[in-house]
C-alpha cells in the first residue's frame, strides 16, 4: 500500500495539473498490474459499500483515544469527515509506516473486503491489528474504504490522460475503456493497457459529450441579446428540449440490451420497461438520451422525484411500473451497424437515430424534436414556455458538430430557465464538510406561516449549501458564532436577521417535511444585505409555485 | 470577607469585565480590548496588545516588539520574568508563556490567593523564546484555541525536517517554494529551527527571503541574539526580470494573506511555485484544501489538546476559565476530570485582528 500511499500524499500535495499527471503515470508504470487495477478504481471513483458501520468505526476510534462520545462528536463535527476524525484521533505520530509492505491488491482483497459482515468485535480486532504502525496517510485510506467514502482529488478525465500519455493511445480510447462496469483484476488492466485502440467490450456505453451552461452566472440582462453575442448567427444551430432526467446511453450489441447512466451506473435491470421494448432495435446501435418518468396522458415527463422512486430500486413490483413508467427519449445515435459515428455530423446522427427508431416503434423509446433556431428572439420565447413543458429550458447544437467526449465548451449549449426565488431567513447554521470542515456553510432557511411577510413564525422549508462567494462564507461564519442563540451538537440556531434570495428549480408537496414542501435543487442566489427578515416571503407564495 | 461561607478561603482577585480582564484590587486590566489607565500585557499580538491605553506593563523581552505595536511614544514599563512587583493591593509577576519572544503569562497574587492568565502559549520546544514555566495557582485562565482531541502536534524537529526536505526537493526541481506564516513568533520560529536542522543534518545554511511586513520583527529577535537563517527583504515592487526566474529555488516566507495576491507574480507563473502554509489548522484536510495551499504543515505556537489539559492540572488550580476557541469543550472536559472550568467570554481571538482564528489565517 506504500507506494499508493505515496501517490496519494503526491496528487494532495500539489495543486498543478502538470504535476498530478506525473505523479498518475509513474504510479501506473511502477506498480504491479493488480496493484494498479485496485489504484485505478479508487483514482475512477469505483465505490466499494460500506465495509464496516460507521458506529463500530467510531466507537473504535473513541475506545482507543479514550475519549468521551461527546468528545468525539465535537471533534467529528469540526472536521467533517469520519475517516478523517478516526485518522487524526488515532494515528500514532512516531510511525514509519506498515511493518511489512503489502501491495494495495492484498491489502483490499486479503484484509478490508473480508471483514463485511463480520462481527463489529472481530472487525475492530482486525483493525487493531492490521492498523498498528500506519501513517496518516495509509491509516485514512484504510477507514476511507472501510466508511466506503474512499475517493482521491483527481479528476477522472486527469486519470485518463495519464493512462493515454504512458500507453500511447488516444485519451477518448481510454475514457471508452473506463466506461461501464468492470472489475479491478490484471485481466482488465491488460485491456486498458492494451495498444490496440480499437479494443472494447460490448457492453460498455461511449463517453457522454457534456453540454456547458450558456450562461456564465445568473444575472446577465437581456439573455437573448448575450446568448447571440455568444453564439453568432442562428442559423447555424439546433436546438432541443433539456429534460430533467437522467442522462442514458441504450445499447444493443450482440442481441443484447444494455443501459447506462452519465455516472456509469449499468441500470439494465432496473428498467425493464425500456429494455424489454430496445430489446427489438436492430443489432450493433447505441442510442443517447434521456430516462424519464411520463405522464402517457397528459404526454409530459412526470417530476424528477417520481424518477428518484425507481433508482436505487432492486424489485420492481407491478405497482411501481405502472405509478412511474419510464421512456428513453432518444436525441442522439453513437453507433449503429456496430460502427462508431462519432466523428459524423449531428444532422448525419440525427437522420439515422431517425431511421432507426423509427423501425421500432415503441411508445417507450422515442425521438426528442430537434428544431432548427431561425432567431434568438424567437428561441427565447420557446424557452419561456418550458415551465409548463416541463423541462429545464433548451440544448443548442452546433450544426454539423462531432459527438466529442466530456464537457468541452463550443458545440453543445445549455440554456437553463431563469430559476424560481423566493427570500428566506437564515434560522440554523452547522459546518460543512470537506473542504469547507469547521467552517459555517451549511444553512436552514424559513419562511412566514402568516398571511403576509412579517407574520406568524418562520418555518423551515429547505437547506442549501451553495452559491455564495468564499468571502461571504467566511463572513457569515464569524456572523453565526458571534450570534449563535443555541446549539444542538454541531447546529447552531442564530439570531433570525439575514435575509437570502434562494433559486431552485422547483417546489413540490412532500408530507416528509414539516413545511409540505420540498426544493429542488436550492441554492443562494444573493445575499440580501438590504432586506429585513419582516420583509421575507411566505409559505403561502412558497405553495403557490408547487408543481405536480 | 463573610463568614457565613467556609469555601472557598480566598477569593479571586480577577475577573472578565467590558474592557477586559480585570483586577479591581490591583486597579488593571490583563490584555484589556478597551483603553484602560494600567493594562499587563501578556504578549505582543494584536488580539492582546492593543493601543490607547495610558501604560503598560510587560515581560522586558517584550518591550521592542511592543514599541512596534502600540501606539507612538506608548508608556510601557518592562519587568524581568520572575520578578514580582506591586500593583495597588496585588503582587503581579511575569513567567514564561513559551508562545513567542517575550511572552508571558501573568500572575497575581491578592489576600492569598494566587491567580495566573497564561495569555496563548505552547509546551513544546521553540528555540526562539523562553520554555512555558508551571507555575502553581489557585486560579488559571487558560486559552482553548486548540482545544479538540485532533490537534495534537507532531514532534517540531520533524515538522521542521518535512519543511528542509520540502525546500530541497522544490530546489532540485528550480520551483519556488513559499511558506505562509504569521508574522510575530512562527517566522523568526521557522528561521530558527530551520538552522538548527540544517546544522544538525549537516546542511549548509541558506538566505531565506522574506516579506516587507516580516522584516522588522525579524530583526527584533537578531538584536535579542536569536540564532536564526539569514534574511533578504523583499522590495515593494518589481517582478522576475529577464530569462531566468531569479527565484528558483529560493525559500520565501510570507504572511497568509500575501498567498494568491498580486504580491506573489514576481515570483514566476503559477506552475513554478509551490505555496505552503505552516499553522496548526493545517491539521485539517479541508482547511488546507480551502485555502489553495499544496501543503500544508502543522507547526502552532498554541498548545495541543493534551498540553492545555495537561497544563491546566499541572497548575493545581482548583478553577480554570478557558478563553478563545472551543472554550466550551475543554471546560466540560476539565469538569470531568474533576476540575472546576468555565468558559469566560473575551475578545481574543476576535477574527478580524487575530492570530487565532482559522479563517483570518493569521495565526498560529
Amino acid at each position: 500500500m506504500k507506494r499508493f500511499a505515496q501517490l496519494y500524499d503526491e496528487l494532495d500535495r500539489t495543486t498543478s495539473t502538470d504535476a498530478k499527471l506525473r505523479a498518475l503515470r509513474s504510479y501506473f508504470e511502477e506498480a504491479p498490474l493488480g496493484d494498479a487495477a485496485w489504484g485505478l478504481s479508487f483514482l475512477a471513483g469505483q465505490k466499494i459499500k460500506r465495509l464496516v458501520q460507521s458506529g463500530t468505526l467510531r466507537e473504535w476510534a473513541r475506545a482507543k483515544a479514550d475519549l468521551s462520545p461527546w468528545l468525539f462528536d465535537e471533534c467529528y463535527a469540526t472536521v467533517g469527515d469520519l475517516a478523517e476524525t478516526v485518522t487524526l484521533l488515532t494515528a500514532s505520530s512516531q510511525s514509519g509506516g506498515e511493518a511489512e509492505e503489502l501491495g494495495l491488491k492484498d491489502w483490499v482483497e486479503g484484509r478490508l473486503l473480508t471483514l463485511r459482515g463480520l462481527a463489529p468485535e472481530l472487525q475492530t480486532a482486525n483493525l487493531d491489528a492490521w492498523t498498528e504502525g500506519l501513517t496518516q496517510t495509509e491509516l485514512f485510506m484504510v477507514i476511507k474504504t472501510l466508511t466506503g467514502g474512499m475517493r482521491i482529488g483527481v479528476s477522472r478525465t486527469l486519470v485518463e490522460r495519464a493512462i493515454a500519455a504512458m500507453v500511447g493511445v488516444d485519451q477518448a480510447v481510454i475514457a471508452r475503456r473506463l466506461m461501464g462496469e468492470w472489475s479491478p483484476t490484471e485481466a482488465f488492466m491488460h485491456r486498458v493497457f492494451s495498444q490496440d485502440p480499437a479494443d472494447a467490450e460490448r457492453s460498455q456505453p461511449y463517453p457522454f459529450f457534456l453540454a456547458s451552461p450558456i450562461l456564465p452566472h445568473e444575472s446577465v440582462e437581456n439573455e437573448p441579446a448575450y446568448v447571440e453575442g455568444e453564439l453568432g448567427d442562428p442559423s447555424r444551430w439546433f436546438a432541443e428540449w433539456k429534460w430533467d432526467g437522467i442522462r442514458g446511453q441504450l445499447i444493443k450489441r450482440e442481441g443484447e440490451v444494455f443501459l447506462w447512466s452519465r455516472k456509469d451506473d449499468n441500470l439494465t435491470e432496473r428498467f425493464p420497461d425500456l429494455t424489454d421494448p430496445a430489446a427489438r432495435l436492430e443489432d450493433g446501435v447505441v442510442l443517447d438520451g434521456e430516462i424519464l418518468c411520463w405522464d402517457f396522458d397528459a404526454w409530459l415527463p412526470l417530476d424528477f422525484g417520481t424518477l428518484q422512486t425507481r433508482i436505487g430500486r432492486k424489485a420492481l413490483g407491478p405497482k411501481i411500473l405502472s405509478d412511474a413508467p419510464a421512456v428513453f427519449l432518444a436525441y442522439d445515435l453513437l453507433e449503429r451497424d456496430g460502427d462508431d459515428l462519432r466523428e459524423q455530423s449531428y444532422e448525419h446522427r440525427r437522420e439515422q437515430l431517425r431511421q432507426v427508431v423509427d423501425a421500432l416503434v415503441s411508445k417507450r423509446v422515442f425521438i426528442d424534436e430537434s428544431f432548427p433556431v431561425e432567431s434568438w428572439r424567437g428561441l427565447e420565447a420557446l424557452r419561456q414556455t418550458s415551465r409548463e413543458r416541463r423541462v429545464e429550458g433548451v440544448m443548442l447544437k452546433r450544426a454539423g458538430s462531432v459527438y466529442q467526449a466530456g464537457r468541452r465548451r463550443g458545440d453543445w449549449w445549455k440554456w437553463k430557465i431563469e430559476p424560481l426565488t423566493i427570500d428566506a431567513v437564515l434560522t440554523y447554521a452547522q459546518p460543512g464538510h470537506g473542504r469547507r470542515a469547521n467552517l459555517m456553510t451549511d444553512y436552514t432557511f424559513g419562511v412566514w406561516d402568516g398571511d403576509e411577510p412579517g407574520q406568524g413564525e418562520l418555518v423551515t422549508v429547505t437547506k442549501a449549501y451553495s452559491g455564495l462567494t468564499d468571502a461571504e462564507f467566511a463572513e457569515m461564519d464569524r456572523w453565526i458564532r458571534k450570534n449563535t442563540i443555541e446549539r444542538f451538537g454541531p447546529v447552531r440556531r442564530v439570531e433570525p436577521v439575514h435575509v437570502f434570495e434562494l433559486a431552485f428549480e422547483g417546489v413540490r408537496a412532500s408530507s416528509r417535511h414539516k413545511s409540505g414542501v420540498a426544493f429542488r435543487f436550492p441554492r443562494m442566489k444573493r445575499w440580501r444585505k438590504d432586506k429585513k427578515v419582516e420583509d421575507a416571503d411566505t409559505l403561502v407564495l412558497v405553495r403557490e409555485m408547487t408543481t405536480v | 470577607m463573610p463568614s457565613a461561607i467556609a469555601f472557598p478561603v480566598t477569593t479571586c482577585p480577577i475577573h472578565a469585565d467590558h474592557r477586559g480582564i480585570a483586577c479591581p484590587a490591583g486597579d488593571f486590566w490583563i490584555d484589556p480590548w478597551k483603553p484602560v489607565d494600567t493594562a499587563v500585557v501578556t504578549h505582543a499580538h494584536a488580539d492582546h496588545a492593543r493601543p490607547g491605553s495610558k501604560r503598560y506593563f510587560a515581560a522586558e523581552p517584550s518591550v521592542p516588539i511592543l514599541r512596534l505595536r502600540l501606539q507612538k511614544g506608548a508608556d510601557i514599563t518592562g519587568i524581568p520574568y520572575g520578578q514580582p512587583f506591586t500593583l495597588g493591593d496585588t503582587q503581579v509577576s511575569f513567567h514564561p508563556a513559551g508562545h513567542c519572544f517575550g511572552s508571558a503569562q501573568v500572575r497575581v497574587e491578592h489576600a492569598g490567593h494566587v491567580a495566573v492568565a497564561a495569555g496563548d502559549y505552547k509546551r513544546e520546544r521553540d528555540p526562539t523564546c523562553d520554555p512555558f514555566e508551571v507555575i502553581p495557582c489557585d486560579t488559571f485562565i487558560t486559552e482553548a484555541t486548540f482545544a479538540l482531541p485532533v490537534y495534537r502536534w507532531d514532534d517540531p524537529a520533524q515538522t521542521a525536517d518535512d519543511i528542509l526536505d520540502w525546500w530541497l526537493d522544490n530546489q532540485a526541481r528550480k520551483r519556488v517554494s513559499v511558506l505562509a506564516c504569521y508574522a510575530l513568533g512562527k517566522a523568526q520560529r521557522l528561521l530558527g529551527m530551520l538552522a538548527e536542522r540544517c546544522d544538525a543534518r549537516g546542511i549548509a545554511r541558506k538566505r531565506v527571503f522574506v516579506h516587507g511586513a516580516l522584516d522588522p520583527l525579524i530583526g527584533v529577535y537578531r538584536d535579542a541574539g536569536i540564532d536564526m537563517l539569514d534574511t533578504w527583504k523583499l522590495g515593494e515592487s518589481g517582478r522576475a526580470k529577464g530569462k531566468v526566474n531569479p527565484f528558483r529555488g529560493e525559500l520565501i516566507l510570507c504572511p497568509p494573506s500575501a498567498i494568491g495576491s498580486p504580491w506573489m507574480k514576481r515570483f514566476g507563473k503559477a506552475t513554478e511555485v509551490d505555496a505552503a502554509m505552516a499553522s496548526g489548522w493545517m491539521r485539517v484536510r479541508g482547511v488546507r484544501r480551502r485555502r489553495g495551499y499544496d501543503r500544508g504543515f502543522v507547526l502552532s505556537d498554541h498548545a495541543d489538546w493534551n498540553d492545555l489539559v495537561r497544563t491546566c492540572q499541572e497548575t493545581g488550580a482548583s478553577k480554570v476559565y478557558c478563553t478563545h476557541g472551543n472554550t466550551d469543550v475543554l471546560s466540560k472536559h476539565l469538569q470531568e476530570l474533576g476540575i472546576d472550568a468555565e468558559p469566560l467570554e473575551t475578545e481574543f481571538g476576535d477574527d478580524d485582528i487575530s492570530e487565532s482564528s482559522v479563517e483570518s489565517g493569521t495565526e498560529s
